[in-house]
């Protein structure tokens, strides 16, 4: 190996790395506000460029019905949950309407827009909203109800809610893969390498986006919330901060990140319905690498998830996946030994 | 042994029914779907005891399946090794796998072993997929069928007798561990580390140790399954089918052995369905069932966590331990102090907190036979001058001599090995076992049989030992009528009177109690006042933490008084009552 493919390798390593990270802070965002291990996090990815990709071909995509379905079955356990509290018809029926109506608007939206061929940049903005407003349905059927259960149980929960998410994406998408058209057809050469434009497109994506959440956690109200129910849910709840709507926003901005990462990966390798998985996954090392703890901590082990992973392809291109995801044993084996207690808080 | 219990009366009748069955004219068909049923279950057996008792799990089980199918299918393909042998080599690799990956990631909180075990189990399934020697993702063919004594057991209803040999092997293995020394241990880990190190078990240990166990029941099933079905490829070992794992487990009952089979039976008949009705349904083929899985598996555990096996546990009767311990030996006592000898030593221990001092070079002696209190208003330190002596917390300073033994810096469990017993301020027991079998935990330091014998069933002798000196305890403090009720239906006062005997149990050279006396009624304060008074009488030394300045008063020789960390004065009730200080500290001052 000479200078110049190491370099290539190494750009190539850092723009997936860009998107790992990006997946990686998501996880770490989830699992501190909400002790959800989210695993089903990469099925945001694969169905935020499929979910363009199927609009591309001016058809409405599946996505679309499903989001649908979801908010119903959201509406209704909302509308029964405040029947159940409050015993009032209006009430119920307007808790059970504000769940519908982000989801039906964007459902609306995009089933006007799919025929039409609007520009791509429409079109993937849609695509973005859609896949948001899975976020908080997901969080509000599978987990809000089980918010206190151990970790463990919500785990097992974030299985179930892969398969069924995995399962659901071939119903809609079909076993066939898709590619997105690059957003810009841009190529600069310096020297041996060359850069693209999709690679910038990701690079600046993933920065802004870590800088925006960098000052949404600083700078308001929200965003502290978030952070004081990471540190103690009780005392945040105790605060007037809902534990619940903490949860839904969570989710929500997972779901964003998610959906934007698809639209990032969309244009450089071609996006299968269980392709999120494993992308997820890689995210997820980086945030081990992080102790599911740190920003910081995931942005760096997303990085060298994405190097290790372009030079084990390299040299051993069967084998990357296996170099990738056992690498999380040496990780985890350091982070025994560097934090020796057990912290058992079911 | 309990000769009434209808899980064992469930045993013998599955050990009836399965030659039955082989023997009855059922279609070869349905004999395969019961082979399969065998082989996930004893897979599912593993994950009973991991997560359905230990609290832990595992997404790899699938991986270690796949452990035991290659290891035999190459074995025997490329070298002829006889498949007995190889199941031994597979066994072996597996567990060298599990240790490594129990060692690794135990020691860390909870969430770290599925993680750890997903990326193991994709790095398994893609390396299988892609070494040359393995076939590559097509796999190994041409395995050949098991026999014994030459005859053929590889196929139809040999197979089915052998697999559920092997399921009904385990599955009475389990039943034992459960109910052993070493199974107690295990039950004790879902309640916190806390508990159960202070009983002398060390958690780490344990939990590595079922994980082997899972591993290793895995891995059995992944040999039948290769010499089943005469070919390997990674498909059926990917993290797919390891999550399917734990859903059949968790369907069919997480906590509970009868779960683990309902769960694959119950599995296997419904993928069968699904894959032939959904793609029917949907118009194109794929794996659809998946979708069904997932939602299946999210309502099972937000409505009925416990499995459909749960319905039927909580109609079969409950039937009372066979006291048959009566001529049992007593178990060995350790040499006791003798009267007056200085037992503990408190010199100067600190402990600061950042900016806080907790503890400021507190000192104070405990003689044998001895019952001091430990009192002081809230915030004054008591617990964690508790947590200091018993070795939940180290020391900033100072030293805590115990039977003329540094014990500052040494873990807890370590501690209560050396003869110190607790009790816990808050409860920590086990709720769904017994009255006995919780004391029984106390006495953890004073058995030896391992796992191994409690599974060969090899440890009946100690075993009765132990319930003989819980029983004894038990009666000691006036619980003996409560021996077999589950110690989650006791009363608040009952369970504090449990944790005393449990305590007692470890046969101590000092009783430490924490608030024995919160959250009690009247009465129970003074059925507690009254085994206090008891204690006392028969020469225990004891060190009670306590609030309720009745109880210290009436029972205690002599009280240490705290107040902001540091010891404000020590004496008889007497003198303490008098003393101005300590008014002052309780009851503010005048100005």
């Amino acid at each position: 190996m000479d200078f110049s493919i190491a370099s290539i390798l190494l750009l190539d390593g850092v723009t997936n790395g860009a998107v790992y990270a990006l997946l990686g802070l998501a996880t770490v965002l989830v699992f501190t506000v909400t002790r959800v291990i989210f695993i089903p996090q990469g099925e945001f990815v694969a169905y935020g460029a499929l979910t363009l990709a199927i609009l591309q071909t001016g058809k409405i995509p599946g996505t679309v019905w499903l989001l649908l379905i979801l908010a119903g079955v959201a509406a209704l356990m909302d509308t029964a949950g405040e029947w159940r509290r409050h015993g009032s018809a209006g009430g119920a029926l307007k808790a059970g309407l504000r769940t519908l109506a982000f989801p039906v608007l964007a459902a609306a939206l995009t089933a006007l827009a799919a025929p039409r061929q609007l520009p791509l940049a429409v079109q993937a903005l849609l695509s973005v909203a859609i896949v948001t407003a899975y976020g908080p349905l997901v969080y509000r059927v599978a987990y809000q109800s089980l918010a206190d259960a151990s970790s463990l149980v919500l785990l097992i929960v974030s299985v179930g809610v892969h398969f069924a998410m995995t399962g659901l994406g071939l119903l809609f998408f079909g076993a066939e893969g898709y590619r997105n058209p690059a957003f810009w057809d841009f190529r600069l050469s310096l020297g041996p390498i060359t850069v693209s434009g999709q690679a910038i497109i990701i690079a600046v994506a993933s920065l802004a986006l870590i800088t925006m959440l960098w000052l949404f956690f600083e700078r308001t109200l929200r965003g502290k919330s978030l952070r004081a129910t990471a540190v103690n849910r009780l005392g945040a709840r105790l605060m007037g901060i809902s534990s619940q709507s903490a949860g839904q926003l969570t989710f929500a901005m997972a779901a964003l990140i998610g959906a934007l990462s698809g639209l990032l990966i969309g244009p450089t390798t071609t996006v299968f319905y269980d392709s999120g998985f494993l992308i997820g996954l890689k995210g997820f090392v980086a945030a081990v690498v992080a102790g599911l703890a740190s920003y910081p901590g995931a942005l760096l082990g997303a990085l060298f998830v994405g190097v290790i992973e372009s030079f084990g392809s390299f040299w051993a291109s069967a084998f990357k996946e296996v170099i990738v995801f056992t690498l999380i044993l040496p990780v985890l084996l350091v982070r025994s030994l560097t934090s020796a207690h057990s912290d058992e808080d079911h | 042994m309990a000769s009434l219990d209808p899980r064992r009366y469930g045993l013998a009748a599955l050990a009836a029914a399965v030659p039955l069955a082989a023997v009855l004219p059922l279609p070869d068909f349905w004999i395969s779907q019961l082979s399969y049923i065998g082989l996930y279950s004893l897979t599912c057996l593993g994950l009973v005891l991991l997560t359905g008792v230990g609290g832990l799990t595992s997404f790899g089980q699938a991986a270690f399946v796949g452990i035991g199918a290659y290891t035999t299918a190459w074995l025997t393909v490329n070298m002829g090794v006889a498949p007995w042998i190889t199941l031994l080599i597979g066994l072996a690799i597996t567990a060298v796998s599990a240790l490594v990956i129990g060692v690794i990631t135990l020691r860390m909180s909870g969430h770290y072993l599925p993680l750890a075990t997903i990326a193991w189990g994709l790095s398994l399934y893609y390396l299988m997929g892609n070494i040359d020697a393995l076939g590559k993702y097509d796999g190994i063919l041409g395995i050949r069928s098991l026999s014994l004594f030459g005859v053929d057991l590889g196929q139809g209803r040999g197979f089915f007798l052998l697999t559920w040999a092997f399921v009904l092997a385990a599955a009475i293995a389990l039943l034992h561990l459960l109910d052993s020394r070493s199974g107690r241990a295990i039950r004790a880990l879902r309640s916190g580390a806390l508990m159960a190190e202070s009983m002398g078990i060390s958690t780490f240990r344990y939990k590595v140790t079922i994980f082997v166990i899972a591993a290793l029941f895995a891995c059995i099933s992944g040999w039948l399954f290769a010499h089943f079905q005469r070919t390997v490829n990674p498909s059926a070992f990917g993290l797919k089918m390891g999550i399917e794992y734990l859903f059949m487990t968790v369907v069919g009952g997480v906590g509970h052995v009868w779960g683990a089979l309902t769960g694959a039976a119950l599995t296997k008949l419904l993928d069968d369905q699904l894959q032939v009705l959904l793609p029917r349904l949907i118009g194109t083929s794929g794996s659809y069932e998946v979708i069904v899985f997932g939602i299946a598996l999210v309502l099972m555990l937000k409505y009925q966590p416990d499995g459909l096996w749960d319905f039927v546990e909580r109609r079969l009767p409950r039937a009372n331990r066979a006291v048959d311990w009566a001529d049992a030996p007593a178990l060995a006592e350790r040499a006791k102090p003798a009267h007056g000898e200085l037992v503990l030593d408190v010199k100067k221990v600190r402990k600061v907190f950042g900016g806080l001092v907790a503890v400021n070079d507190i000192s104070f002696q405990i003689r044998a036979g001895e019952l001091v209190g430990l009192i002081g208003p809230n915030g004054a330190g008591k617990s964690t001058t508790f947590n200091l002596i018993t070795g939940v917390l180290a020391p900033t300073r100072g030293s805590v001599l115990f039977r003329g033994e540094e014990m500052a810096g040494l873990a807890s469990r370590d501690i209560a090995r050396k003869g110190m017993a607790r009790t816990f301020q808050h409860v920590k027991m086990i709720p769904d076992m017994t009255v006995l079998e919780n004391v029984a935990l106390g006495a953890h330091t004073r058995g030896h049989k391992g796992v191994l014998s409690a599974m060969a069933w090899l440890d009946t002798a100690e075993e009765r030992a132990l319930f003989k000196e819980a029983q004894r305890q038990l009666e000691r403090i006036g619980m003996a009528p409560h021996l077999h009720e589950l110690a989650g239906n006791l009363a608040m006062g009952q369970q504090r009177l449990l944790e005393i005997a449990r305590a007692l149990c470890a046969d101590p050279a000092l009783l430490l109690l924490d608030e024995p006396a919160a959250g009690l009624r009247h009465k129970e304060k003074k059925a507690l006042a009254e085994v206090l008074r008891q204690l006392q009488r028969e020469g225990v030394s004891i060190l009670l933490v306590e609030h309720d300045m009745d109880l210290v008063m009436e029972v205690c020789d002599r009280l240490v008084v705290m107040e902001f960390g540091t010891l404000l004065m020590e004496g008889t009730p007497a003198q303490v009552q008098q003393s101005p200080e300590v008014r002052a500290a309780y009851l503010g001052t005048e100005h």
